[in-house]
């Protein structure tokens, strides 16, 4: 039987709260990132997108690393922050920050890989109908990424869901704060008599995850039955 | 409808320079895949930008290297029909109909949505998605998008060579009675000779990426008939008359023609290749070939190393070709009277 203390709702709440922030964040970026590189092309391209994708292969404690850097007190995104008296570290929103880091690229490529299926005469047509570029993105190039959109951000919202190592370092592991579900198992597999609440947590975890690929099968169908 | 092009566009290792001014409503472009048709079509709609040059609709200029003039495609009311008919394929007949129609400055809505759908026979399907649509249908409504869009210039790229034989003559009617109705110009593309006759009144031949020729479609028909692996193609329009054993009879203006490829509709176009036709100076007493049909010579023209020769059955002209040697031995010159033989089953049914 699944045996959840008040810290493990808080854990649940928390990780849905930040990967659902983290993926509606990212989301208009993510999609407007994908437009450019997909339609545009300019200097310094390649460059920009080896950055993007980086998060991919790099370790997430790197990264997590380098935001506390960035973030902290003398970093360099501090004099953006700290005159609004914005404090990310060990907060939720650090957590959301390091989420939405790490998932980035996963969404632009599939937001990506949606725009690339466009038939690009489609763009054209439009074009010539009277559409102007903004006219046409938001008309033509938006719905027909929607599989991308669905597809990149629930592979996105999952893998907010199990983001550890970059949280670690730069929200911290505080109950009922910046504690998400894998933190706590981390925090009771640690811990000698851990071994029934991890498990607990393992099985939320999984249902999550389960719910999220149903939603997203769900979605793509529908889409699929109405083409 | 006044169009000036001269332009130079160069992607390795294509090169296009052109410079024409075309005038009138229906002007092809002939040309085989690769000699720079579609650019052009791209470089006047705006959808890429000429290296240098200028363009000019109805004195409008659309694109100048030197003014730094580039209109954009949205501004230039230049609609373009695809070979595949690009249908936005998450919209309904309806909303992909009036796609462009929503853009318009309301002063500029003179195509009656209505009007335009029944021209198109568009009224059953307005409801529907376009992915349940036919070839046949999805042109027709792609046609109907462009010209509810009501722009000075539609540019035709090879909107046919997408669809069944069968089809590409039911649309060629669609192209061209709705643009004729609702007074819409346009370049109509293609690598068929045949459509181009049938569409337009002038020709550009574009070759190379360049335009070799400026003429009427018949001109450049009857100049390429040599030349061509199919040579020249009578259009013949006919009445059917009657069913006679395994052939059908139709009359052609005042000539009667027994054809094999009939059926029972009652009126039927045909083509009819100038090598079919063989020419004798005397009656041939016994043929097998089931049609004889005494003609005058109109007049003759060379092409490659054949000679065309133009025939008056009744009222109706027939292009035969013969070579130059038969020419001679049959002193074919005009006003002499042969005899034209055409096979029940050469004559071959268009649409």
């Amino acid at each position: 039987m699944l045996q959840l203390t008040a810290a493990d709702y808080d854990a649940i709440r928390l990780s849905v709260k930040v990967a659902l922030a983290a993926t509606l964040l990212s989301l208009p970026l993510g999609f407007v990132f994908a437009y450019l590189m997909t339609f545009f092309k300019f200097r310094g391209k390649a460059i920009l997108e080896v950055l993007v994708n980086l998060p991919l292969t790099l370790p997430p404690v790197v990264l997590g690393y380098l935001l506390l850097i960035a973030l902290g007190k003398n970093g360099w995104l501090s004099p953006l922050l700290e005159p609004f008296g914005i404090r990310l570290i060990f907060t939720w929103k650090a957590a959301v920050l390091a989420s939405a880091v790490v998932g980035f690229p996963l969404l632009v490529r599939s937001i990506r890989i949606g725009m690339e299926s466009i038939d690009y005469q489609l763009i054209q047509a439009s074009r010539t109908l009277g559409a102007g570029g903004l006219d046409t993105l938001c008309t033509v190039i938006l719905p027909l990424s929607r599989h991308g959109i669905i597809a990149g951000s629930s592979l996105m919202f999952a893998r907010s869901l199990g983001e550890f190592g970059a949280t670690i370092i730069v929200a911290g592991n505080i109950p009922g704060v910046t504690q998400t579900i894998p933190l706590a198992i981390y925090e009771y597999a640690a811990s000698p008599s851990g071994d029934a609440a991890a498990l607990s947590l393992c099985v939320v975890a999984i249902a999550i995850s389960v719910l999220v690929l149903f939603f997203h099968e769900y979605l793509g169908s529908k889409l699929a039955r109405r083409d | 409808m006044e169009l000036r092009v001269k332009v130079a566009k160069s992607f390795a290792p294509f090169n296009l320079q052109t410079d024409f001014t075309v005038t009138g409503a229906q002007v092809g472009i002939f040309g085989q895949s690769g000699s720079g048709k579609s650019t052009l079509v791209s470089l006047i709609a705006g959808l890429s930008k000429p290296d240098q040059g200028e363009i000019l609709l109805d004195g409008e200029c659309l694109f100048s290297s030197e003014r730094g003039i580039d209109v954009p495609p949205q501004r230039r009311r230049v609609g373009i029909v695809f070979q595949q008919a690009c249908l936005f394929p998450h919209l309904s007949v309806e909303s992909n109909l009036l796609y462009g129609y929503r853009r318009l400055a309301p002063e500029l809505r003179s195509i009656d949505f209505k009007a335009l759908v029944s021209v198109l026979q568009l009224d059953p399907l307005l409801k529907r998605g376009v992915n349940k649509l036919s070839g046949g249908e999805r042109q027709r409504v792609a046609l109907g998008r462009a010209i509810l869009a009501n722009p000075r210039l539609l540019l035709m790229d090879e909107p046919l060579s997408a669809l069944d034989d069968s089809l590409k003559f039911q649309i060629i009617h669609y192209l061209k009675s709705a643009s004729e109705e609702f007074g819409i110009p346009y370049l109509f593309i293609s690598h068929s000779l045949l459509e181009i006759r049938l569409m337009t009144e002038q020709v550009l031949s574009v070759a190379g990426g360049r335009v070799v020729r400026q003429a009427t479609p018949e001109q450049l028909a009857r100049e390429r008939m040599g030349q061509s692996q199919v040579g020249y193609i009578n259009v013949l329009h006919t009445e059917a008359l009657r069913k006679l054993g395994g052939l059908h009879v139709y009359r052609w203006g005042t000539v009667e023609l027994y054809v094999s490829a009939g059926d029972d509709t009652q009126s039927a176009t045909f083509e009819l290749s100038s090598r079919d036709i063989i020419l004798f100076k005397r009656h041939p007493e016994a043929i097998s070939a089931r049609n004889l049909l005494k003609c005058t010579v109109v007049d003759t023209f060379p092409s490659g190393n054949k000679v065309g020769v133009e025939l008056k059955c009744g009222s109706q002209t027939l292009i035969a070709e013969v070579v130059m040697e038969a020419a001679d031995d049959l002193v074919i010159q005009a006003q002499n009277e042969v005899y034209a033989v055409i096979k029940a089953s050469s004559f071959r049914r268009l649409g």
